[in-house]
């Protein structure tokens, strides 16, 4: 459309595949490689080893992986459950108490995550409630980051739900629980995965706040990464951080796979 | 009329408590903390509220660098964002190409990864004992490495371009895909070259997607900190590293919070820069993060 000849076509062709293969290819590529790498002082790695994936998967490395992964499910979970009730309890405010009230459900997303940990850190490292030191408030930080995306998607999603079939459920005598329960959630179905999954994914790469707030014993994967990258265990950290990607890649495609009755318009 | 009006009135009202469990679980977590890092920010450890505490913070030289780095940092990224992805959309969206979907859809699956992967990566690519510098070393038997932009602002901002250049695709190629074809191709039979068409006719249209897409990054790179912080590049310090160094580094809580407040505002500020141009060009999708 935009270019006709076929050298000229060629070329931009040739330009996105370099930008892309920059800028995303190669550095998957190198963190692949060096996951494996026993050496690497030259152009290429050298001594080719699968030494840093057992590493990665026992002793502290290997809690790290099953940390991120509970406080993910965790976190999500109950971030899916406020998000999808706040979306459902603005339907029924207008005007500018709605807005006021979408704005302050987003706001979490818009607070450097540093910041949120900080304050986890003074709120709760002093009476009435006490959590700092223990996992809760590594749960909690993960929870609010990722509220406000939960909160977005499915409010999106409520915002292209025709309220047809909801009109006609409460006219033949469906109470309002039972029209939750039997037509609004399965039609919100494939926004609740997408939720549950972009969640995850945040949770399981957080880093701001969980390094301003983790106990000893409740350590993430990325604050585990940092850890080992920081005094040198560059390899290591690689496997980990492949871990990390192919633990998130897989939940998010094992969750789009999920069946659900409501079609995607 | 009475019974009735009292009778639609009380399902309205008693519909609207539903959104006090979300509200609490917000203010208690998140509200409640932000307000006491702005209490301590004014207060110290004890005393009474005063502003000395922003005023030591804002004679420091160490502050006002980490300010400077933090938006010369995120502008640079934000607009490397913005060419980078109108270029890649451009490509996938009017000189389609096999793939090209799949293509577009693997660089959204970049915003579900950590940030801090682009940095690793880097170091891998770029660092003193990187592939290039490697590369470059035996290729002209130099001594010591000659790539070292890694280590100033220029590798934090390259690594939030390859981060955050999906936050600027997505939505242009939603709206490229807006754009009627017969446009184009009417142009083109005209005798109008791909360099005219994308100035009068693709890039009005990708303006309100450049425009949401460019104060997003812009909101996100301000906040950005695990790609600085894997990198720890001395001398390239911003207010979320700041925040990391005072509280956790040196315990110091009340410069922390000072930092952290203003931190918060600036993201906040550039929040509502954003829901403002969503607002403004976004149209039906307006608000939707």
């Amino acid at each position: 459309m935009l270019v006709w000849s076929k050298s000229g076509r060629w070329f931009a062709w040739g330009v996105a595949a370099a930008l892309i293969g920059m800028v995303y290819v190669a550095p998957l590529a190198v963190i692949l490689a060096a996951s494996f790498a026993g050496q690497w002082n030259d152009v290429l790695p050298s001594q080719p080893t699968v030494e840093h994936y057992l590493e990665a998967v026992t002793g502290a490395s290997g809690e790290a992986l099953w940390t991120s992964i509970v406080t993910g499910f965790v976190a999500s979970a109950l971030a899916l459950l406020t998000g999808t009730w706040a979306a459902l309890a603005l339907r029924q405010f207008s005007g500018v108490p709605r807005r006021l009230l979408d704005l302050l459900f987003f706001v979490p997303s818009a607070v450097p995550s540093v910041s949120v940990g900080l304050g986890l850190l003074v709120a709760f490292s002093r009476p009435p409630i006490l959590l700092n030191g223990t996992s809760t408030i590594v749960f909690v930080a993960h929870l609010i980051l990722v509220s406000a995306f939960t909160y977005g998607n499915v409010s999106a999603g409520l915002a292209r739900l025709s309220p047809d079939l909801e009109q006609v459920a409460e006219s033949l005598g469906a109470r309002p629980f039972y029209r939750l329960r039997h037509v609004t959630l399965p039609l919100l179905m494939p926004h609740l995965i997408a939720a549950f999954s972009l969640s995850f994914a945040l949770s399981m790469g957080e880093l701001g706040a969980t390094v301003m707030i983790y106990p000893p014993g409740w350590v993430t994967l990325p604050v585990n990464i940092f850890a080992l990258t920081d005094r040198g265990d560059v390899f290591e950290g690689a496997a980990l951080t492949m871990l990390l990607i192919l633990t998130t890649l897989a939940v998010l495609i094992g969750l789009s796979r999920i069946p659900t009755k409501a079609a995607p318009r | 009329m009475a019974e009735t009006v009292q009778a639609a009135a009380r399902p309205m009202d008693t519909g609207r408590l539903w959104v006090l469990p979300p509200l609490l679980v917000l203010a208690g977590l998140f509200f409640y903390p932000l307000s006491l890092i702005a209490s301590q920010a004014l207060t110290g450890d004890a005393g009474p509220a005063s502003f000395a505490h922003f005023a030591e913070v804002f004679r420091s030289q160490l502050f006002l660098g980490a300010l400077w780095h933090t938006v010369e940092i995120a502008v640079a990224a934000s607009a490397g964002c913005l060419v980078l992805g109108f270029a890649v959309a451009l490509v996938i969206a009017f000189v389609p190409f096999p793939g090209a979907r799949e293509v577009a859809r693997a660089i959204d699956t970049f915003i579900a990864l950590p940030t801090f992967l682009a940095a690793l990566a880097f170091t891998f690519i770029y660092g003193s004992a990187g592939v290039v510098n490697g590369a470059l070393i035996d290729l002209f038997h130099l001594e010591t490495p000659p790539v070292d932009f890694l280590y100033s602002p220029w590798g934090v901002i390259l690594a939030e371009v390859t981060v955050y250049t999906p936050f600027v695709l997505r939505p242009l190629l939603a709206a490229f895909s807006l754009i009627d074809i017969a446009q184009i191709e009417v142009a083109s039979s005209l005798g109008a070259r791909a360099p005219r068409i994308i100035r009068e006719i693709i890039l009005p249209a990708a303006l309100p997607a450049l425009l949401a897409g460019g104060s997003l990054c812009l909101l996100l790179t301000v906040n950005e900190f695990g790609i600085v912080l894997f990198i720890g590049a001395k001398g390239v310090i911003t207010l979320p590293l700041l925040v990391y160094d005072k509280a956790i580094q040196e315990f110091d809580y009340t410069a922390a919070c000072v930092i952290a407040i203003i931190n918060v505002a600036l993201s906040l500020s550039l929040y509502m820069l954003y829901r403002t141009t969503i607002a403004r060009f976004g149209g039906r999708n307006a608000g939707v993060v």
